[in-house]
């Protein structure tokens, strides 16, 4: 029997997922898709929030601080690329410098560590493309950015490693309580589980009335962006802000740690988590609200536009509740959610615990994790790399300088990469300028070899994106 | 460390004809870093004819082309480093380049040509809305699949954009079988050459939309089910109500190519941001002096050709940086691009450096018919030429002597007008 079954593999199950596989428990992670991450936690800010948006007593405010006081050392601990850069939220009229006045004050009592507001010859000196109406900033020097389905993936692969049991392409269709235990079926057959944690994003309330009457409704809250070529990401210094208003939290502009620019989101109500199409009037939005705070943004070195949902509810805090006997609810994980994952984790594992799970501490559990990645090391470590295994001395995506070597580890890691986005989210291989242009026919090449596959039957992402239709002048290969 | 005379960053068209030069020219320690396994670059999958027109007076497909210079450089010293990509060069000639076989080295040439080419505008930088499925391909990917993979892409196909390369697959999907439904183009005016727009569209009764855009691509189940096609106004924003579905599952992309020149911008040569490319001088060189670039990496190419004898320029200018043998430049003359030319290359010309004329390459920006290109310093008209047909797909070329230059005061202008009808 599974003692935790964590259904959802995004994020915040990923991150619940790693926090019990810390302790000597059977704990097996559901996800739909034909690999994790694939829904909000691929498609957002990519930002480690400091704390002071949420209001003061909520669980947003709670786990954000906390999880944005984890981020540094776990992202160290997991390979996980991190850069503590700081935000700004800009103050562009006489209003927005009382809203960072408030901003100031709840993040002061959210516990949000060296809080500063800054004068616009501040600003203006460390961030010189922002608009000249600026008046003033907060300034958070502990936020930052980070990757987050590298943040992801690492946190479920150790847990893989741990013995965490990750069921791919498994949907959840029926939960019954079956007195001390559950009764998960899905669309590969049952499973018996005592505790169940569901952490479903914008499935979340469907999961939920599998076993309880509805308490909360779902609503999808889509958001576009642009991605601008790595020429671009020391456009600005900072995550920047605008003053959130009634209009919304506006439009914010930061690097990424791949060293790309990224500007969005928009916020629009839409009907499923999985509608993530960009539209032209999304874009334009992202483009005139953009401008009030950053007014030059080069949209010619745009790269990408993408959309992602959030798993907004008609709550305002996230939902960490027990909704049923040794059932949990994590619901409503919009941002901060990125950021208090983490935190989340070790929520739950205490609620488990006083719901009477016994916890015992598994002595030869990891919680480090290390990554090859060629183009970050010295020329000595380099030639190293190439002189121990000659696959990294093939470069595959010329713009990310990915090798060889890097996309087979991704096909042979703890959770292989099944398709060539599965291979980007991992090495990075087509992120780049020219979007997989190139390394893609050598990419699907490399995961048919090594996974004994044809190539026809490789897909660009989810089940059924195949890339091929059929061979040239091939006998026999269908 | 290793040395050579010359380093040949690039093993496609460019890059062979300049090191042939270069060996032509007395050079015998000449090497080549190409990142593919093969010579020829992009030739390779290019395996319609149309090629060699010019240079060969005949007509060859891609690889026919390649294989001639490749069997040149046999007959030479020139080295080959294949499978070797190059991770950075610095301004005092040094390569770092990275393989399988030799590991992380670093090279010194004496001197340097780049010729890495160009890679394709993708979706994401013209941004087109709607779903991100499998399916949506650049034309020059796709042509990989087909040509040298074997694979075929899609069945029903609409191509967006009418460059050289989007035109030339909507012909080859189409005798592999897919039916190509149409090719859409934004501007009023096509990209590619005349030449195959009527062999590749025409012949196959391929519709082409001037004027026109894809506003949304649709996905069903990870794949495209349907573009949506709309007409643009004058200042290219779609016209509501002007809407046409199309039922696809592939979409090929030709809107532009852009020469690949980030190890250029990191060893800080200057770079034209009209051409995307390096500013060069009359003979190819770079504003990092024995640093030299030819072919698409400079400027985009209508015709492999051109790009030929370019890079031959190059690789005798090579020659001549690394037996000291180039003349005193005189004085420096700058073009700028007036009305109607969107960029020229060379950008500098040293005076001193041309023995009677320097041929100035060009594109216009929109297509014009009987018009007068006028080279002009401040109100002073130096040159004019006549042309019958210009148009934005096609590098147009023009020959100045060189007393035009020695009139001018360190600058000409170089003008395309339309005569009055």
């Amino acid at each position: 029997m599974i003692d935790v079954a964590i259904i959802g593999g995004g994020i915040v199950g990923d991150a619940t997922a790693y926090m019990l596989s810390q302790y000597r428990l059977s704990v097996s992670l559901f996800e739909r898709e034909n690999d994790i991450a694939t829904g909000a936690t691929r498609a957002n800010s990519a930002i480690i929030h400091a704390g002071y948006d949420p209001k003061p007593g909520t669980l947003m405010a709670e786990l954000n601080v906390k999880g944005a006081a984890m981020a540094e050392q776990l992202c160290r601990d997991l390979d996980v690329p991190y850069r503590n850069i700081g935000s700004m939220v800009l103050a562009l009229t006489d209003e927005d410098m009382r809203t960072i006045e408030m901003l100031y004050q709840r993040g002061v009592q959210n516990g949000v560590p060296d809080l500063q507001i800054l004068t616009a010859e501040e600003v203006l000196k460390q961030e010189p493309h922002v608009s000249r109406d600026v008046k003033g900033a907060l300034y958070a020097p502990s936020a930052g950015i980070v990757g987050p389905w590298e943040y992801a993936l690492a946190m479920a692969e150790t847990a893989v490693m741990n013995g965490v049991v990750l069921h791919l392409e498994h949907e959840v269709t029926g939960i019954n309580d079956l007195g001390d235990h559950y009764r998960i079926s899905t669309n590969k057959g049952d499973y018996i589980a005592k505790y169940v944690i569901n952490a479903t994003g914008t499935d979340s309330a469907t999961i939920h009335q599998m076993v309880a009457a509805p308490s909360f409704r779902i609503i999808p809250c889509k958001g576009e962006y642009y991605l601008m070529d790595k020429s671009e990401g020391d456009h600005v210094n900072h995550v920047l802000f605008q003053c959130p208003t009634k209009a919304g939290k506006g439009i914010l502009v930061a690097p990424t740690v791949g060293g790309n620019l990224i500007v969005g989101p928009t916020a629009t109500n839409t009907y499923c988590g999985k509608e993530t199409s960009t539209s032209s009037e999304g874009l334009a939005a992202v483009r005139s609200g953009a401008a009030l705070s950053v007014p030059d943004i080069p949209y010619r070195q745009a790269i990408r536009t993408f959309a992602g949902v959030r798993a907004n509810t008609d709550r305002d805090d996230f939902i960490i509740e027990e909704v049923a006997p040794r059932f949990i609810d994590l619901a409503g994980i919009k941002s901060p959610g990125l950021t208090a994952a983490p935190a989340i984790g070790i929520k739950v594992t205490e609620m488990l615990q006083s719901m009477g799970l016994p916890l015992e501490r598994d002595p030869f559990a990891i919680n480090t994790r290390h990554q090859k990645r060629f183009r970050s090391l010295p020329p000595d470590e380099k030639a190293a790399l190439i002189a121990e295994n000659p696959q990294y001395g093939h470069i595959i995506c010329r713009c990310e300088t990915i090798t060889e070597g890097e996309i087979v580890d991704a096909l042979h890691s703890p959770i292989p990469a099944r398709s060539v986005d599965g291979v980007k989210r991992r090495t990075g291989a087509g992120l780049g300028r020219c979007q997989g242009g190139f390394c893609g026919p050598r990419v699907l090449e490399i995961i048919a070899r090594e996974r004994g596959v044809s190539p026809l039957s490789v897909c660009k992402d989810t089940a059924g994106s195949r890339i091929l239709v059929g061979a040239i002048g091939k006998e026999g290969e269908a | 460390m290793s040395d050579y005379q010359l380093i040949v960053v690039g093993g496609g068209p460019a890059g062979m004809a300049a090191a042939l030069q270069a060996h032509e020219d007395g050079l015998r320690d000449i090497l080549i870093i190409e990142r593919d396994h093969d010579l020829g670059g992009i030739l390779n999958q290019c395996i319609h004819n149309g090629f060699g027109l010019h240079h060969f007076k005949q007509e060859l497909t891609g690889p026919e082309y390649a294989g001639r210079f490749i069997s040149m450089l046999k007959d030479t010293s020139i080295k080959v480093l294949s499978n070797a990509m190059v991770l950075q060069i610095t301004a005092d000639h040094q390569v770092h380049t990275v393989s399988a076989e030799h590991g992380y080295q670093v090279l010194q040439g004496k001197a340097i040509v780049l010729a890495m080419g160009c890679r394709e505008r993708t979706r994401g930088a013209i941004a087109i809305p709607g779903d991100r499925p499998a399916g949506v391909f650049t034309a020059g990917t796709a042509q990989r699949y087909l040509n040298m993979e074997g694979y075929m892409v899609g069945k029903r196909v609409l191509i967006l954009g009418s460059g050289d390369i989007g035109l030339i697959m909507a012909r080859r999907m189409t005798l592999e079988g897919a039916e190509v439904l149409a090719c859409v183009e934004l501007m009023p005016y096509s990209g590619g050459l005349k030449r195959n727009i009527v062999q590749c569209l025409e012949d196959f009764d391929i519709p082409l939309y001037l004027s026109h855009t894809i506003t949304h691509i649709k996905a069903e189940n990870g794949r495209v089910c349907q573009a949506t096609v709309a007409q643009v106004d004058e200042s290219r924003c779609p016209i509501p109500g002007t809407e046409r579905i199309f039922e696809c599952d592939t979409v090929l992309l030709s809107v532009g190519l852009i020469p690949e020149n980030e190890i250029s911008r990191e060893a800080g040569i200057c770079m034209d941001p009209r051409t995307g490319g390096a500013v060069v001088y009359e003979n190819m060189e770079t504003s990092l002096p024995g640093i030299f670039a030819c072919g698409n990496v400079v400027h985009v190419h209508d015709l492999v050709d051109f790009v030929t004898a370019e890079s031959q320029k190059a690789g005798s200018a090579g020659a001549a940086y690394v037996k000291n043998t180039a003349p005193s430049d005189g004085s420096t003359v700058t073009v700028h691009n007036g009305t109607g030319v969107s960029y020229t290359v060379p950008q500098k010309i040293r005076t001193g450096r041309i023995d009677k004329t320097v041929s100035i390459f060009f594109r216009v920006v929109r297509p014009c018919e009987q018009c007068h290109l006028t080279v002009s310093c401040g109100n002073e008209v130096l040159a004019t030429f006549k042309r019958d047909r210009v148009a934005p797909g096609e590098m147009e070329r023009l020959t100045l002597t060189k007393d035009v230059l020695e009139k001018s005061d360190g600058t000409i202008t170089l003008s395309v007008t339309e005569v009055s009808q």
